[in-house]
């Protein structure tokens, strides 16, 4: 350990970019399926944004819960969700976490306290509040984590739920992936107030703003607000400011980028290579113990995919189950 | 040991009961409690109209008054539901849906079936409906039918204490998200009512009167303006059979069916807008189902497609009124209504 100056193990470290790399992997390879016409539906895309749910994610186990976005392949890898039945809910089989009614905006899986990707902007921060009033009720330690796009913390049910859980003192975290688009339109044009630490104040709650392409930035002061909000120090909000490789959505044109931003990301904002080049640099991790992770994680989305590919579908009878059905 | 109450005492008797069963079962909304973090009484108001009243002494922090965020707490309630809690929140008048209903319609509706069943979300949303306390437009409604369009909620709507009593008990047990709709008007409505626990199943409608000539269907407060017409009818020979649904979704179509075959003739009452109401619905399906069975064509009596008015005497001819419900079976009988 003389050759780590990290506040994380060995193992740790492996383990934060096995989860970044599995995420990567996932969303690159989503990228090429998709483009090949066998994905049905839509798919939004997490890669470039690693860093800050596995620097959350971290700090969690199964009875903390989290209430992610459409965006949410990243949070449920993050999270522990089987990448198998991830990828056969994406592809709409029977054998998907969902089995198949999901699909990628609604991978969910409870028992991993992991409460829904969701197509509906904003409408987490309700729910973790209740995730963290039961958890209250429960008394069981357990807090809440809902992500939210900077499109979407412009929406009443956040601030409305920032609200709820100050006035109820609930363990519950607001987290803004500030990625600089809601779709198309710009953090500057959509959202009147320079930082979200502004915004937190405003509802009595500390904020804190981290770059989200530094894995460790993101650790740290996630690590903080959820101990607080562990302890009863009641809820928070934290920022990542990130980037998004991709469009909003696959097939995205992304006319509204600058030219070459995506490129120069990927060249200076990966926060997978920045966190490779920082513990390898270190000495914490060897750059071999990095490449077997990358060798373990490229086999691990092949054999997804493939198994995705070869699932059963559904069954017409799977329709009618599931729900109450009068008709 | 069966004694009088109201049907306001009775929801209160079933939150008091289910919260003494069942650790698990909170209860949330605005003023549920009343007074929080202000100067005088605590439980100063036991919810807008008193119906949560003295549980607050009983229950403690179980009952939680909400700041006016409808979105947020009503989420809240559906999270907490989606994390093994039952709660129970009041959303005090239905019309607040408006400001609320993604949670509702895209969240608890949806996580069991988009979930692929590995979900449930046992929450309860306790809300006024109907006219006649002239409170006008925006808190007056019967939207039964926009609930009861969504598939994954279930809907509720008693007519009386006893069956408040018994549904609100099984809404608050079902796995499912219940819309339990309160009608304002029956507050106060009393009868038999056992002191112990009870559970209505859902699904099972109430024929509250026999008759051999025609079926009028309703639920909630129009269930007794069909009852008064029954009546009326009975002094000119028609005989009426009166089918109270008490649960819009479920709902309980053998019952409906059965009955029409016997009488031949449907009327069917419903406080909502015509449009896509349950009135429609039920008239449809009775057409599709029994239509060999029918002498005459389905009537249907409802409110007029319009928002409800303030005016006293505006608001009285809102409501389906028990002459309007006769007109309606004299139509299906070709029979004048004596006198």
């Amino acid at each position: 350990m003389t050759n780590n100056p990290f506040p994380l193990s060995k193992d740790e470290l492996l383990a934060a970019y096995r989860t970044m790399r599995t995420i990567r992997d996932f969303e690159e390879r989503l990228h090429v399926e998709f483009a090949k016409g066998d994905i049905p539906g839509f798919v939004h895309l997490y890669a470039g944004e690693e860093a800050c749910a596995t620097g959350i994610m971290m700090h969690l186990t199964d009875i903390d819960r989290i209430a992610s976005t459409h965006r949410g392949h990243g949070h449920c890898i993050a999270k522990g969700v089987d990448v198998h039945e991830m990828m056969a809910e994406i592809y709409g089989k029977a054998t998907g976490a969902c089995r198949g009614k999901g699909g990628s905006m609604h991978i969910a899986d409870l028992s991993k306290g992991m409460m829904g990707a969701n197509g509906i902007l904003g409408a987490g921060a309700p729910l973790i509040c209740g995730a963290g009033l039961a958890a209250k009720f429960r008394g069981d330690g357990g807090v809440g984590i809902t992500f939210f796009g900077d499109g979407a913390s412009n929406q009443g049910t956040v601030l409305e739920s920032m609200n709820l859980a100050a006035i109820w003192n609930l363990p519950v975290i607001f987290v803004v992936e500030n990625n600089g688009y809601a779709e198309s339109t710009s953090v500057e044009y959509a959202t009147a107030v320079d930082s979200y630490v502004d915004r937190a104040a405003g509802f009595g709650l500390p904020g804190v703003t981290v770059d989200g392409t530094d894995f460790f930035a993101v650790h740290e002061a996630a690590g903080e607000v959820i101990r607080r909000a562990r302890e009863g120090g009641g809820p928070a909000l934290l920022e990542c400011k990130t980037i998004r490789f991709f469009g909003h959505f696959e097939g995205d044109a992304q006319t509204y980028k600058a030219k070459g931003e995506n490129d120069w990301n990927r060249e200076n904002r990966d926060c997978l290579r920045i966190f490779a080049n920082r513990v390898t640099s270190a000495g914490a991790v060897s750059e071999a113990e990095i490449a077997l992770v990358d060798r373990e994680v490229a086999s691990l989305i092949d054999a997804a995919v493939e198994s995705a590919k070869g699932a059963p579908l559904p069954s017409p009878r799977d329709l009618l189950t599931d729900v109450y059905v009068a008709y | 040991m069966a004694r009088k109450i109201s049907y306001k005492q009775a929801i209160n008797e079933a939150l008091d009961l289910e919260m003494r069963r069942d650790p698990t079962v909170i209860v949330l909304g605005e003023d549920i409690v009343g007074g929080a973090g202000a100067p005088g009484e605590i439980d100063a108001w036991g919810g807008v109209l008193g119906v949560t009243k003295g549980l607050h002494a009983k229950h403690g922090n179980r009952l939680m008054d909400t700041p006016l965020s409808e979105s947020a707490y009503i989420g809240a309630a559906i999270g907490a539901a989606a994390c093994g809690m039952r709660p129970v929140a009041e959303l005090m008048f239905l019309d607040f849906m408006g400001v609320c209903f993604d949670q509702i319609l895209n969240q608890a509706a949806k996580f069991k079936y988009m979930f692929g069943g590995k979900a449930k979300t046992p929450v309860v949303i306790r809300a006024m409906v109907g006219a006649g306390f002239r409170a006008a437009a925006q808190h007056s409604q019967m939207l039964t039918p926009m609930f009861t369009h969504v598939p994954g909620l279930k809907v509720v709507c008693p007519s009386n204490a006893y069956d408040a009593k018994g549904l609100l008990i099984q809404s608050i047990r079902d796995d499912d998200p219940v819309i339990f709709c309160e009608h304002k008007a029956l507050y106060g409505s009393e009868c038999d009512v056992p002191e112990e626990s009870y559970a209505i199943p859902f699904g099972e409608a109430n024929i509250v009167r026999d008759g051999k000539d025609v079926t009028i269907v309703s639920y909630g407060l129009t269930v007794h303006r069909a009852l008064d017409a029954a009546e009326k009818l009975a002094k000119t020979g028609v005989q009426a059979e009166v089918i109270d649904l008490r649960t819009l979704s479920p709902i309980d179509w053998d019952t409906v069916i059965e009955s029409v075959e016997n009488t031949g003739r449907l009327v069917v009452v419903d406080e909502a807008n015509p449009r896509c109401s349950i009135a429609g619905d039920v008239a449809a399906y009775v057409a599709q189902n029994a239509f060999g069975a029918l002498k005459a064509a389905p009537q249907m009596v409802t409110a007029p497609h319009t928002p409800v008015p303030f005016s006293p005497v505006l608001e009285d001819l809102y409501i389906p009124s028990a002459d309007a419900i006769a007109a309606a079976v004299n139509k299906t009988t070709a029979r004048a209504l004596a006198a």
